[in-house]
Order: C-alpha cells, then sequence, then structure tokens
C-alpha cells in the first residue's frame, strides 16, 4: 500500500488458449500492465462458473475480470458463449446484491497484449475509484 | 420417566407452514404419540423458557427447529435448545437454508422497519413510529428482541445435525425422515434426511417428454402461458428449478401446473444454489449474439435474485445485499 493508496486486488480469469497467452505476449513483449491482478488459467471461459466468481469476491478480491477468446474463436466451439449470457445474468443478479461494477468481461486473443495492458490498467483503475470490498467482514458481522 | 424418544420443537422467523407440516402427518401423529413425548413445542402446548432451562444438558432426544433466525430471541432460544438437545434438526427451507424470509437480506434493516411500520400502503401510522428495542412506558423499561442486521440459516448459528427440506416439507418426507431417526441407525452428520439424493428431473413423471436438448428463445412467466400439463414446462420455455433442485418432494408443485421454485435447495456438494441455478439457466438460453443475449437478460429475467435465491440467500456466498463497509446502521 504504497504512498497509502488503494491497492485493488483483482482476480483474473484467463483461458488457456486465447487470454492467457495474450497475456503472457504482454509480459515477451516487456507490455507493462498493473501488479494488482492475480491470474487465475482456466481451460475455457466456459469454465468459469459464477460460483468462482462470487467465491473470489466472498474470499476478498475487490475486483473480477473474467477474460476469454472473442465470439467465433473459441477452442471449444461455444464455451465463450455460455460465459457470455452467464454473465449479462450474473451482472444483473450482482446489481442486486449491491456489488455492480466489480465484475467484467473482456474479450483477449493471443495477440492482443496491448489490448490486455489496457483492459487491465482500465479495471484496476475502475475498482480502485470503486474502493475496497470487505465482503466477508461485512456480511458476516453481526 | 417413560422410554419414549423426548422431542422439542421450535419456530423461528417462520409462517407456521412447517408446524401444519407435523399435523399433515394425519393418523401417522397417533402412531409417533406411541413413540414420542413431545417436552416442547410454543405453538400446541403451552411451556415457557425456564422449563427447557430447568432440564438437564442433553435431556431431549431431537429438536425440531424450523423458521430462520431474525431476531436475537431466534438465536438466543436455538442455543438454548443445542444444549439441551442430543440432535438438533433444521426443519425446513428457512432453518435449513435460510427460506423465504432470508430474501430481506436484500434490504437494510432501516428498509425494512420503514417500509413495514410507515410506508406499507395497508399501514396508517400519521406519527411514524417504528418500535425500538428499549422503550420507556410510565417510568418502566420494557425491551424487544433485537432484529439482526441478516437473516441466518440455523446452521449459522448453531450446530445443526440434520436437515429436512421443503417450504413446507411434505408428508412424506417428514415421515420418511421420522422414521429414520426413531430407527436408530443415524445416517451421517449433515445429510438431509427424507428426500433424494438425485435432482428433481429424475423422479418427474414430465422427464420423459424433456427434449435432449433444451434451447430457449424467450422464457414466459407463469402467468403468460396456459401450461400444458403433460409436457415438461422447460419445453414450453417456462423456467423450472428441477435440474438443479434436489429431489423428494414428489413433484407436487409440477403437478399442481407450477415449475419448481427450488425449495428443497441445492444437491450434495453445492456450495451456492443460486449460482448453480444461474448458471443452468445461461447455458439454455438459446443466443450467441452479445447485444440480443444482454436485451433479452434484460427483458426477461425480471429478479435473478428472487428467483435463484428465494430459499437459500442467507446460506449463499454473498449472504444478501452488500451494505459497504462504511455508515452501516448499527446492530
Amino acid at each position: 500500500m504504497g504512498e497509502g493508496r488503494f491497492e485493488p486486488r483483482v482476480v483474473v480469469f484467463a483461458c488457456n488458449w486465447c487470454s492467457y497467452a495474450g497475456i503472457d505476449l504482454a509480459g515477451t513483449s516487456r507490455i507493462k500492465y498493473p501488479h494488482n491482478v492475480r491470474i487465475v488459467k482456466v481451460m475455457c471461459s466456459g469454465r468459469v462458473s459464477p460460483e468462482m466468481v462470487l467465491k473470489a469476491l466472498a474470499d476478498g478480491a475487490d475486483g473480477v475480470l473474467i477474460t476469454g477468446c472473442h465470439p467465433g474463436d473459441c477452442h471449444y466451439i461455444s464455451g465463450n458463449y455460455k460465459n457470455m449470457r452467464r454473465y449479462f445474468l450474473l451482472k444483473k443478479l450482482l446489481k442486486q446484491l449491491g456489488l455492480e461494477g466489480r465484475v467484467r468481461l473482456e474479450w483477449i486473443s493471443a495477440s492482443e497484449g496491448e489490448r490486455w495492458a489496457r483492459v487491465a490498467t482500465d479495471f484496476v483503475e475502475h475498482i480502485r475509484r470503486l474502493g475496497p470490498l470487505r465482503l466477508k467482514e461485512v456480511m458476516s458481522s453481526e | 420417566m417413560s422410554d419414549k424418544v423426548r422431542v422439542a420443537l421450535y419456530w423461528c422467523a417462520s409462517c407456521g407452514g412447517c408446524e401444519e407440516a407435523f399435523v399433515d402427518l394425519a393418523e401417522d401423529l397417533i402412531k409417533l404419540a406411541e413413540k414420542v413425548e413431545i417436552v416442547f413445542w410454543p405453538v400446541a402446548i403451552d411451556m415457557k423458557k425456564s422449563d427447557i432451562e430447568h432440564l438437564p444438558d442433553e435431556s431431549i432426544d431431537v429438536s425440531f427447529i424450523n423458521g430462520g433466525i431474525r431476531l436475537s430471541e431466534h438465536e438466543e432460544m436455538v442455543k438454548l435448545l443445542r444444549r439441551k438437545s442430543k440432535v438438533v434438526v433444521a426443519f425446513g427451507s428457512c432453518a435449513h437454508l435460510g427460506g423465504v424470509p432470508g430474501l430481506a437480506n436484500l434490504y437494510s434493516k432501516d428498509e425494512i422497519l420503514r417500509y413495514v411500520y410507515v410506508e406499507a400502503p395497508t399501514v396508517v401510522n400519521p406519527e411514524g413510529t417504528i418500535p425500538k428495542e428499549v422503550v420507556k412506558v410510565d417510568g418502566q423499561e420494557l425491551e424487544l428482541p433485537k432484529v439482526l442486521r441478516l437473516v441466518k440459516a440455523l446452521d449459522q448459528v448453531i450446530d445443526v445435525d440434520y436437515y429436512i427440506p421443503g417450504c413446507a416439507p411434505p408428508p412424506d418426507v417428514v415421515k420418511k425422515a421420522l422414521d429414520t431417526l426413531l430407527s436408530g441407525k443415524l445416517p451421517p452428520k449433515g445429510s438431509v434426511l427424507g428426500a433424494s439424493s438425485r435432482s428433481l428431473c429424475d423422479e418427474c413423471d414430465l422427464n420423459k417428454t424433456k427434449p435432449e436438448k433444451i434451447l430457449l428463445k424467450d422464457l414466459k412467466r407463469v402467468h403468460q402461458v396456459k401450461l400444458d400439463l403433460s409436457k415438461c414446462y422447460l419445453a414450453q420455455g417456462v423456467l423450472c428449478l428441477g435440474p438443479v433442485t434436489r429431489g423428494g418432494c414428489g413433484t407436487l408443485c409440477i403437478k399442481g401446473g407450477m415449475p419448481c421454485t427450488g425449495c428443497f435447495g441445492p444437491l450434495d456438494n453445492v456450495k451456492d444454489y443460486g449460482a448453480r441455478a444461474l448458471s443452468y439457466l445461461a447455458s439454455i438460453l438459446d443466443y450467441d449474439d452479445e447485444a440480443q443475449a444482454e436485451k433479452v437478460i434484460e427483458e426477461y429475467v425480471a429478479d435473478p435474485a428472487g428467483w435463484f435465491y428465494r430459499y437459500s440467500l442467507p446460506k449463499s456466498l454473498v449472504r444478501g445485499r452488500y451494505q459497504g463497509s462504511g455508515g452501516e446502521a448499527h446492530g
């Protein structure tokens, strides 16, 4: 917490075939992205269940970024479409749960290292503006 | 003292339907009375808290507790019953998962009190009086139980041995659960009694009419469609939560022309029922275009929290509406 600034903890789910490779490309190309992200590799964005997202938030993440292949590019043909529908439903649910804006879905291809850096920076700054989420602390206190 | 099984029944934040569920045992109640001695049942027998306090610890064989935990009084009573009982059973959806009263977790305590006592259209309260925990009347201090900030399921307050699901548990389920408990051969702690370990579709008569793959273009709510009672409701575009809900109820709602709303709760090993239900709905919506999918979801899924967490919000990962860490009302 240098200079007393709030440093968000952001969990990123990245699919093995596109997004994780894109993030890797950012690394090998020495493109800077914020250190606030904790990247979890999954085989497909379709693997990211709403439980995983809610659990991340409940266990201390300030935001969750789900990334996957662009529509039409899914290695498993339709995983990213499933995730997209889930995300829209989840987004509406999160609004009711007072967690609007804490979760975002972005498509990152294997060649989009630059885009990844932009998306990550933008999301981290967005969460920084929202402020810390102390879900467990608040929801389990009396 | 007789060698009958000593049983206590208690209610917390509940509608009374679970008490009714016991009475619904009908003639089986008489058989039950031969084996069981009821030591505490506020709805039917005039006994006081002090009668329980005077009992030795663990002298009640089984306590059946229904209702969610809404008040400090509920916490106090269930902790007392836990101490006095060998086995505690969470009876019905509210004790099991938080239940319908648990949806109150979408609002703050202040919002709820203000609505119920001032704003609701049926209320006449020109002075805007809202009940307080401590009130002075004629120099005397009167105390009311505290309203807790969040409704909780029973196992979020005390150790629970078994669960009987349902809103309310149907007589067959209650009977099966009682038979298990009275047989003396107790299942592993934490088991859900009287129900199935498979999903509702598994026992549904309409399952054979369910298409191999369900893909829905639009969702209809029950009042918007005349359901064909001989055909899977999902295939007719009505959201039925049967696929993600524990079976064992005998598909009572479905036989009555209503889709499953999920009162039996999740299957074993599912942590968050609502998240699972949401995921399942996402997988049967037939939209691959982002803009279209968002529009349809916006239009048809009016109240995801109410649909997916109708009976289980307090036991979900988030437990209710997050209201920030600052400016939170006390208590």
